[in-house]
């Protein structure tokens, strides 16, 4: 039998074409603050750093299994670590962004010794508790403002227009890092790891993968890209109190991007947040009803079709802009 | 005698909390998983009750008798039509469809009720007190309350421990596989728990609105507070909610005592501890019902 030639492919004729898109898209997002107005960019990067929160509970829920109802904790601690840092220690705000990201790990390693007792459920509810440990500490300490919280001071000497760009070039930055650097951490072997984790626990353990370090090792890079995230969400905002800062709101709406685009994927966020924001901008005028409508999305998704909207796109199309998994590629043998 | 005082009120708050944790162990006893809306399920009963008795000009008592069974009605329904259809999908399904439940519910309560915080009032009970003597005094309705805990956990206790009914939950919980295989319809049973988790939480939403205001964002504490009474006083143990909620309500009103503001972050801070100290709870038993 004449041996057939196969090979092992990452790379599809989509994948090139999505990364061709992205470029695109990357440039068109560089060129905003040439022709973009104040609010619309300020738009941006919220649609922007609610996306990077998606990759980053993604990458928890999705690929590691941790399925994380508290990550509102570093939304709020990256926020006031850059208060802290900008004006009471004096460091520049902007330096300040991924420091915050570094606090919030450094914070999430303590809160991963408790929270990594429990399991599935009650890991979720493990989490949100340890959350509002946080806001209510922040909430009872003094100089932080207490309940009413504080205003970013640093950046008043700077131009209203400089401090509008660099936040928004700081969130496109994130934004690129955090989805360039997952998907590297997912195509290397550590991300191969990771998932076989996700798909078993046990089998992962027998082939020679640290599964507690796994974990633990997403559960802080989570916490950092959370963090950094949430710094500059107050970079863009400068008001911050607890409620507001350590709000599941966030975590929700991460969530609802995440499950609707379609949960252990990396394009299911990008889908997802698109979503959001064109729901929440439509319903802008009817209060709560968007998270009402975005919730029973959510669910409908998780009951009716798990893999979410990219998922339905992918079946359809067989399209993978960002492959993660390899596949295997066999020629025809030649015909005698 | 003012921190007695304080130690008593924790305790009898305990029977509170204790309403709150017996559903939520019990349906993760039964069906292994958490339901992430639980405490915003008491805060829609608080408000159907307020409904009544503000429209029909009912008495509380009449309003938690029609509110209750409206509630495990929800509650089969519920688990019949949609969480029935998660079964054997894993652990995140149930925990992001209860988790998006939670958030629906809040949100539908903020736009039915507006933001404002409300209150049940049951017509003097609720300030009436018991004097012990030598200074101190018990509330009548707290002592009512943690009787109604009481009655709940000894009434379940029968139902779990002497039933037909009963002895088919323990067999699910113990192996739903082996279960369904003696005949044993899960789908039937998970709806009966859901149903009465919910009707007993509506209890405790309904105890909870006359003790004290709430609002449409007041469930996820009472989450929170249920599953810290659950873990201290140990999985799958009943009676150990009831000492799970009075270690936790001892910790909120002596926090409460020493700083105003510290109240309800001592209780997450004595859960901590306990679960850094002894993390299969204080009562943990082999079984998962019992």
């Amino acid at each position: 039998m004449t041996p057939r030639s196969f090979r092992v492919q990452r790379m599809t004729r989509a994948s090139r074409l999505g990364l061709g898109g992205a470029a695109l898209a990357l440039v068109g997002l560089i060129t905003v603050p040439l022709w973009g107005d104040p609010a619309g960019m300020r738009r941006l990067v919220e649609l922007i750093t609610l996306l990077v929160l998606a990759q980053m509970w993604n990458l928890l829920a999705g690929y590691a299994g941790l399925l994380s109802i508290g990550q509102q904790a570093y939304v709020g601690l990256g926020g006031y670590a850059l208060i802290v840092l900008a004006d009471d220690l004096g460091l520049d705000p902007f330096l300040s962004v991924p420091l915050a990201g570094l606090i919030a790990a450094a914070l999430a390693l303590p809160t991963a010794a408790l929270v990594f007792r429990f399991q599935g459920g009650y890991f979720a509810v493990g989490t949100w508790a340890v959350a509002e440990v946080f806001r209510l500490l922040v909430a009872n300490t003094g100089a932080l403002g207490r309940g009413t919280g504080r205003t970013l001071k640093a950046v008043f000497p700077l131009a209203r227009e400089t401090r509008e760009m660099v936040t928004y070039f700081l969130a496109l930055a994130l934004g690129v890092a955090a989805l360039v650097g997952i998907y590297a951490f997912l195509r290397a072997r550590f991300g191969l790891g990771l998932m076989a984790v996700r798909d078993s626990e046990g089998a992962s353990e027998t082939l020679g993968v640290d599964v507690f370090r796994t974990k633990l090792a997403v559960y802080l890079l989570a916490a950092f890209g959370t963090g950094a995230t949430g710094a500059v969400i107050y970079l863009n905002l400068l008001r911050i109190s607890p409620d507001a800062a350590f709000s599941i709101n966030w975590t929700a709406a991460t969530i609802f991007i995440v499950v609707i685009g379609g949960i252990g994927t990396l394009e299911g966020p990008l889908i997802g947040a698109l979503v959001f924001f064109v729901l929440r901008e439509l319903l802008a005028d009817f209060g709560a009803w968007y998270m009402i409508l975005l919730g029973s999305l959510a669910v409908s998704v998780m009951l009716v079709y798990p893999q979410g909207l990219w998922g339905l796109i992918a079946k359809r199309w067989d399209v993978h802009f960002f492959p993660v998994q390899r596949r295997l590629e066999i020629d025809e043998p030649p015909r005698p | 005698m003012a921190w007695l005082d304080t130690i008593v009120q924790g305790l009898l708050l305990g029977g509170l909390y204790a309403l709150f944790a017996t559903g939520l162990s019990l349906i993760f006893g039964v069906m292994r998983i958490v339901n992430l809306a639980h405490g915003d399920f008491s805060i829609l009963a608080a408000f159907l009750a307020v409904m009544l008795v503000d429209a029909l000009a009912l008495h509380w008592l009449l309003a938690l008798a029609l509110v209750v069974p409206a509630m495990a009605l929800l509650g089969y329904v519920l688990q019949r039509t949609v969480l029935n259809r998660l079964l054997g999908r894993g652990i995140l399904p149930p925990i992001l469809v209860t988790f998006g439940l939670s958030i629906i519910i809040q949100n539908a309560l903020l736009e039915a009720f507006s933001a404002d915080s409300r209150r049940l009032n049951p017509g003097g009970i609720d300030t009436a007190s018991l004097a012990l003597g030598g200074g101190l005094a018990v509330g009548w309705f707290s002592l009512i309350t943690l009787l109604v805990a009481i009655v709940v956990l000894t009434g379940l206790q029968i139902f779990i421990g002497r039933t037909q009914r009963g002895r088919a939950f323990r067999a699910t919980a113990d192996d739903q596989a082996t279960a369904a295989l003696m005949g044993i319809d899960p789908r039937g049973l998970y709806a009966l728990a859901m149903a009465l988790s919910l009707g007993i939480v509506a209890i405790a939403g309904v105890f909870l609105g006359v003790r004290t205001t709430f609002a449409f964002g007041s469930g996820p504490d009472r989450l929170l507070f249920a599953f810290e009474a659950v873990i201290i006083g140990g999985l799958g143990s009943l009676w150990g909610t009831l000492v799970g909620g009075a270690i936790l309500g001892v910790a909120q009103t002596v926090g409460a005592k020493l700083s105003p503001g510290w109240g309800i972050l001592t209780g997450h801070l004595v859960f901590l501890a306990v679960l850094l100290v002894r993390p299969q709870g204080l009562f943990a038993r082999q079984r998962r019902l019992d």
